[in-house]
């Protein structure tokens, strides 16, 4: 499937720096499969440890349909658990609007078909206010145009562009493209000084 | 044509150009730990596909696995699962998996360099972030998330882009009672949680050469600390001495020397950045935030937030309002709950070593919970044999089985409530440890071994012995 635009609702969680233990707290990684982890997301800056709702974005009604999350500077830090980004899209996220990302989470989430792309600082802040004050505006990213707008506004985005690149020519899922050069690996290996006993 | 280590390594193993930009490449070793791979085994048997090449990929339990009581079934059910699940899996793929019974299980980070299956020249993928560590010998290695592991599976092979490469000069000679974990540190601070994205470190310097393959590790593995997903050492004597009669090393030593120190980057090599930090000038480091970038020397207070860049001022002062540090407060001093010695980053034999030297002969602070986890069994035998385990329960350390235990509390291993822990692991992140209201200051082995005997942080170049 090609990815080439996202729409949908904002949903701000704001912070720089923001690392996936957060996202996903280790003990959710226990779980041998993903399918669950949606709940999970953000779990304790959401949830007290009576299971009460703390306030947080994830827990606000009005943002309950949205689809776009809006983060700040090094959003997906640290660990280069999958299950950050398998939470989120088990949440019902479809693409991420941030200053920076962590390189790891951001190859996690292209893996996944989920654009991550970047705004400036400005840009940000002014998204996040705005669907602060109107959740169901519908905000759009375009892979093509590289740009985001939502009511009359719009603004400039980057990605790196590997990862625009798989997700707009639908190459995302690494593995149908990595197994058609079977052969090749094959040669390459025979090659390998480590493989071949030093021979080369 | 000159060319760094990376340049060198990268294109040895780049089976072609993908219309993306990014590279497909043939990854030589690929270890497998039991978290971040039932889903990958998983998905190969939806989609009826083999693995490719099972003898190039290693398995071990390390993050969920009881250091007490290892005695089976755990506890624990969901561990038991996830622990038994990738038993079922190493069988059916074909793969070899260090279990408890093989005495090579270990922290995945430990083991690899321990049998010799890290070698320089090669590229090393895990699904764990930590893989930098291995780049201590010259390799390039990096952490991938599960889909990738699903890849490497099917195929030994990932798709990636080519980052920058930065080199790192770390000159002069370090002061007393600083190690690899303070240098780490101070770069860190220096440049940035989030300055190595995009970038791989190359470290070199006076103070690299001197440093041992434990340090070399301990350096290399936080390079992911600081945004760089792969951080490098080039190889040399201590690096083929290391290797040189482990259960993987070459056999046929002499050529794969030959071929290591090829390897290297070349003396004009050109890098996207230079960055030199004067190695004299660091002093035993600790955190005091909720980022490794948010550390600073045990000489200084804790920094005020107004004194900061702008960007960096709002972590600033969530990090206070979680840590309930007072800013410009001396760091000498803090009341601590908990140690912990061990974890990918400091949980080896020289780890170990620096820390009993400081334990030698006290006691742990009343009221300090401190555990002592080696990074594998034969790191934890090897201790044993030096008598280090009689040092550390002596002092009223508790004496642990291998495995990553409190760096990430994914095991029984848990902070409880607002505690404070002095860690030798790598994140400081909020819930890191397991209790989401919990505190962790990270240092050296030798900062946590002297905060243990004091119930306090202190300066262990003040120490008297």
């Amino acid at each position: 499937m090609k990815i080439k635009n996202v729409k949908g609702r904002g949903i701000p969680v704001a912070g720089n720096d923001i690392d996936t233990d957060r996202i996903i707290p280790a003990r959710y990684l226990k779980l041998v499969t993903f399918k669950d982890l949606g709940k999970y997301a953000f779990y304790d800056v959401r949830f007290n440890k009576d299971g009460s709702k703390k306030k947080h974005a994830f827990n606000d009604e009005k943002f309950t349909r949205a689809t776009i999350l809006i983060v700040n500077k090094n959003f997906g830090c640290g660990s280069s658990r999958e299950h950050a980004p398998q939470a989120l899209m088990r949440y019902g996220i479809k693409a991420i609007i941030g200053e920076s990302f962590g390189e790891i989470f951001e190859g996690n989430c292209t893996t996944l078909g989920i654009p991550t792309v970047i705004g400036s600082e400005v840009d940000i802040e002014t998204l996040i206010k705005v669907i602060n004050d109107d959740s169901v505006l519908e905000i759009r990213i375009d892979l093509e145009t590289m740009q985001v707008s939502y009511g009359d506004f719009s603004f400039e985005i980057k990605q790196k562009e590997s990862s625009r690149a798989v997700l707009t020519e639908g190459k995302w899922d690494s593995l149908s493209t990595l197994m058609e050069a079977k052969e090749e690996t094959k040669k390459l290996a025979e090659k390998l000084p480590y493989l071949n006993g030093f021979r080369s | 044509m000159v060319n760094t280590l990376f340049d060198k390594v990268w294109n040895l193993h780049k089976v072609r150009d993908l219309s993306s930009g990014q590279s497909q490449l043939f990854i030589g070793v690929h270890l497998v730990h039991e978290v971040t791979s039932p889903q990958a085994f998983q998905m190969l048997r939806e989609k009826k596909l083999k693995v490719a090449y099972p003898e190039r990929i290693f398995a071990t339990v390390d993050h969920i696995i009881p250091t007490d009581d290892q005695s089976r079934p755990f506890k624990d059910k969901l561990a038991e699962e996830m622990f038994s699940t990738l038993e079922k899996n190493a069988k059916e793929f074909g793969i070899k998996y260090f279990d408890f019974d093989s005495n090579k299980q270990g922290i995945v980070h430990v083991i690899g360099p321990e049998l010799g299956l890290t070698q320089p020249g090669m590229i090393i993928a895990c699904g764990d972030s930590h893989t930098s560590t291995h780049g201590a010998f010259g390799a390039i290695a990096f952490g991938v998330g599960t889909s990738q592991v699903r890849d490497l599976l099917a195929t030994q092979c990932l798709a990636m882009q080519k980052p920058k490469v930065r080199r790192i000069n770390v000159n002069g000679k370090l002061g007393k009672g600083t190690y690899a974990k303070d240098v780490i540190l101070a770069i860190i601070r220096k440049l940035g949680v989030k300055g190595g994205i995009g970038y791989a470190y190359e470290y070199g310097g006076s103070v690299i050469d001197n440093m041992d393959m434990e340090e070399r590790m301990t350096l290399c593995n936080m390079s992911i600390e600081g945004g760089a997903r792969a951080g490098y050492v080039n190889p040399d004597k201590k690096t083929f001495d290391y290797i040189k009669g482990k259960e993987f090393a070459p056999k046929d030593f002499e050529k794969a020397v030959s071929f290591w120190k090829s390897i290297a980057s070349d003396k004009d090599a050109k890098y996207d950045d230079v960055v030199d930090i004067d190695g004299s000038e660091i002093e035993p480091m600790i955190t005091w935030g909720i980022n490794p970038g948010q550390a600073i020397g045990i000489s200084e207070k804790f920094p005020a937030v107004e004194d900061m860049p702008e960007d960096q001022r709002g972590t600033a002062m969530e990090a206070y309002e979680h840590n309930s540090f007072e800013p410009r407060t001396n760091v000498v001093g803090t009341k601590i709950d908990v140690v912990f010695i061990g974890s990918c980053t400091n949980s080896r034999l020289s780890d170990l070593r620096e820390a009993a030297k400081i334990v030698k002969g006290k006691k742990v602070a009343a009221g300090v919970k401190a555990l002592a986890v080696p990074g594998s069994q034969q790191v934890k035998k090897d201790a044993e044999e030096e008598g280090l385990d009689k040092i550390f329960v002596k002092a009223g350390f508790e004496w642990r089985e291998a495995g990553c235990s409190m760096c990430l509390a994914m095991n029984p291993d848990k902070l409880n409530g607002r505690e404070i822990c002095a860690s030798t692991s790598n994140r400081n992140f909020k819930g890191r440890q397991g209790s989401s209201v919990g505190r962790t200051i990270l240092m050296s082995p030798a900062m946590a071994a002297a905060a243990a005997v004091n119930g306090k942080i202190v300066d262990v170049r003040e120490l008297e012995n």
